[in-house]
């Protein structure tokens, strides 16, 4: 590592050459302020457009002040970081910004978790010197994200992810000068955009601009209807998270407690979407094990690669914007679906009980689970397979406002039939774990063999595209691994262009997987968080004593009752679905 | 859904082929298409974004950034009234207004039967005739309350 010297107020460092004034000051031990700045390190992206000036330093011998985030470094440089300058430029700034936001944060959904509001706390802003013009903008509510723009303060990170990581194109900064403003093309709602509803706008936004659309109130009123049976599933990704909201270090899992808060709140039934995610495995590995068979038997009008389809926001991706591929993607629906499917049929008739009166609830670090369980085609007679969706943060909130002590909760376990789940169901909260459960069903499977090391590392990482050869005792089968939308376009063109050499596909919209997804405590730019909660998914798997999902007894039993075998006609009612074209484009008429 | 017709998508991909279908030439990509079309509607901008793979909301920031690009047809004889120093002074101001009233249209926007558009723009170098009128490329100076009536009759 080449250095240089430099100077922060008064005291010598020798810092890494090339790196930002920020970035130096920080491996030093020094902290400078940013607000619009977000540098996600495991994910190698950084987004400073220097845009808010929140960062600035003053540099000896120049005359103006210099923003540390996107400034270099230069060998004898001499920074200052404390003085009055600095320090009341930074506090002008801020009230600046202020003087354009509402001040409502009582009341404020992000209130406690707002960047803004921590940065005006440090600054001990009192009061705001600037009146002004406020902007007002139409409050814009989807089945998943709410968009409240009075409250954007033009950071701009949304628009870095949708653009740059998501490359979605939904967002984008339109207009300028004091009415600029991030919305979609022609200021449309974002229902009607190119929207996925991922909400990693949402997990950067330093604010209340883009939130969640808030379900607790739904929830609570079903918990308190005396003639509903509520039953709740928790997704994977959920359990090695939720305990930050609560204090505890990232990657801690809590998974008992949140079952006893779950059961502390009044759900009938706390059962686990892990038990999804085994169904999920037999139908997708099913799928895929027929698909590979055809193709090596010859069959040209075979679908290859295999799709997972479990992430609604990749599906989401697909039917906007490549809809000519949209026979490739498993038909499987997602765990979250296929829950709610059987919940409302198997489960239903266990207890006797009419699909109406029965509400299902999920824990999702999801909010494009909003608007899945919203889609006509998962209703029976206008009442949804699953009702509500409640994120991460969402469900922490709930714990909250019952008045439950968390860190008290005795452990307890889910309830059967439906909380049983194999550690193939653990992983399927991050990359690269639904094509690891996939593959330990599908060799067994396939080579009619024991898997005896059901590890796959190879699988396994946080780089945005990885790719493995899996020996199913001689066919080497050939896997794809995407997370972040952008990537999963890059696989997506090379299968267009007739260049995709894989079998199997695992696509996941958001950085990380389900533990970076939308609606997880927010990182706050700290992509180490991520790393965490990967680390425990594995630990939980590694510490189930099943770890396939075929061997999942109640997955066994469910079709020797009821189903039959994966890809029955009962399951292809139940357990699958079919996909549409939602790309909008313009009608071209003859002239 | 938005329509458009054959022989425009026609035109707007050999501009974006002219421009190899860059991204980077988006804002040239735009300037041609305006000269061609006269103004930017949604259908156009949704044709450039597909043909320069980048998305329509980026396009759409672009078009609503920059006061040149205008989503709304110019009138058959557009007016532009100077704002520049001089025509600012001699009233330019209250001549802008009595458009605003004889036409029913504020600066930007266009009259029903699509016959005028107002828009103001800073000076034309003929500062010696200010305030300045034009209609379309007809040059009217001295222009005064009264005689705004009388422009707009000789197109009539």
């Amino acid at each position: 590592m080449d250095t240089i010297s430099i100077k922060i107020d008064n005291k010598n460092f020798q810092v890494e050459k090339g790196t930002t004034i920020l970035d130096a000051a920080k491996s030093v031990g020094i902290n400078i302020p940013t607000l619009c700045y977000m540098h996600l390190h495991d994910l190698n992206t950084t987004h400073n457009p220097t845009g808010c000036r929140i960062c600035v330093v003053e540099v000896v011998g120049r005359k103006n002040l210099v923003p540390a985030c996107a400034t270099e470094c230069l060998p004898g440089m001499e920074i200052k970081n404390q003085t009055i300058r600095v320090l009341n430029s930074r506090k002008t700034i801020l009230e600046l910004i202020l003087s354009d936001h509402p001040t409502d944060c009582l009341i404020c959904a992000k209130n406690g978790d707002c960047d803004l509001q921590s940065m005006a706390q440090q600054m001990g802003i009192r009061e705001i010197h600037y009146k002004g013009d406020q902007s007002h903008y139409i409050k814009d509510t989807s089945p998943a994200i709410k968009r409240d723009m009075d409250k954007c303060i033009g950071c701009r990170r949304c628009v870095t992810m949708c653009n740059e990581i998501q490359t979605v194109g939904a967002l984008s900064s339109i207009n300028r000068g004091f009415m600029s403003v991030v919305a979609p093309a022609f200021q449309m709602n974002l229902e009607d955009s190119v929207c996925t509803y991922c909400g990693q706008c949402v997990a950067v936004c330093p604010t209340a601009a883009l939130t969640e659309v808030d379900h607790t109130n739904l929830v609570i009123r079903a918990l308190a209807d005396p003639n509903k049976t509520v039953i709740v599933q928790t997704a994977p990704a959920v359990r090695v998270a939720l305990g930050e909201e609560f204090g505890y270090e990232p990657g801690t899992i809590i998974t008992g407690k949140m079952t006893a808060a779950l059961k502390d709140m009044g759900f009938d039934y706390v059962f686990d979407t892990d038990f999804a995610a085994d169904l999920t495995i037999m139908e997708e590995a099913t799928e895929l094990l027929d698909r590979l068979t055809r193709h090596i038997n010859g069959d040209i009008t075979v679908k290859l690669p295999l799709l997972t389809s479990c992430c609604p926001a990749w599906v989401n991706f697909f039917e906007h914007q490549f809809p000519d591929m949209k026979d490739i993607p498993s038909t499987a629906r997602s765990p979250q679906q296929m829950f709610g499917s059987i919940a409302k049929t198997y489960f239903a008739d266990k207890l006797g009980i009419k699909r109406e009166n029965m509400v299902v609830v999920s824990i999702m670090p999801c909010l494009a689970k909003k608007y899945e369980c919203s889609r006509e085609e998962f209703k029976t007679n206008g009442n949804p397979d699953v009702d509500f969706v409640l994120s991460t943060r969402e469900l922490a909130r709930l714990i909250k406002q019952t008045s439950i002590d968390f860190e008290s909760l005795e452990p307890v376990e889910f309830d059967h039939p439906m909380g049983e789940s194999s550690g193939a169901g653990v992983i399927f909260g991050t990359t690269g774990g639904v094509i690891e459960a996939a593959v330990r069903t599908a060799y067994e499977t396939f080579t009619k063999q024991k898997l005896h090391k059901v590890d796959f590392k190879q699988l396994r990482g946080m780089e945005w595209i990885r790719e493995s050869t899996i020996d199913f005792n001689g066919t080497p089968i050939k896997i794809g691994i995407a997370h972040g939308l952008g990537n999963a376009r890059k696989l997506l063109q090379e299968i267009r262009e007739g260049k995709s050499q894989y079998h199997a596909i695992e696509i996941m919209a958001c950085p990380g997987g389900c533990i970076g997804g939308g609606g997880q405590p927010l990182h706050h730019g700290d992509s180490t968080i991520l790393l965490a909660r990967q680390k425990a998914l594995y630990s939980e798997d590694k510490a189930k004593v099943i770890r396939k999902s075929h061997e999942n007894p109640s997955i066994q039993k469910l079709y020797a009752e009821f189903l039959g075998k994966p890809m029955s006609e009962k399951a292809h009612e139940l357990l699958h679905t079919h996909y549409f074209d939602k790309s909008n484009h313009v009608e071209i008429s003859k002239d | 859904m938005m329509t458009i017709c054959e022989t425009n998508v026609a035109k707007i991909e050999a501009i974006c082929e002219e421009y190899n279908h860059d991204k980077g030439e988006l804002i040239n990509v735009l300037h041609k298409t305006q000269n061609t079309f006269g103004y930017l509607p949604e259908e156009v901008q949704e044709i450039i974004a597909e043909n320069l793979h980048t998305s329509l909301a980026q396009v759409y920031g672009v078009v609503s950034f920059y006061s040149f690009f205008t989503m709304t047809p110019k009138g058959k004889h557009p007016i532009n009234i100077c704002k520049g120093t001089a025509c600012y002074v001699r009233g330019a101001e209250k001549i802008i207004d009595e458009f605003r009233n004889l036409l029913d249209i504020n600066i930007g926007e266009t009259t029903k039967d699509e016959k005028f558009s107002l828009s103001s723009l800073r000076c034309i170098g003929a500062c010696g005739l200010a305030p300045v009128v034009l209609v379309g490329d007809k040059v009217y100076g001295r222009v005064t309350l009264d005689s705004v009536k009388e422009i707009l009759e000789e197109y009539e």
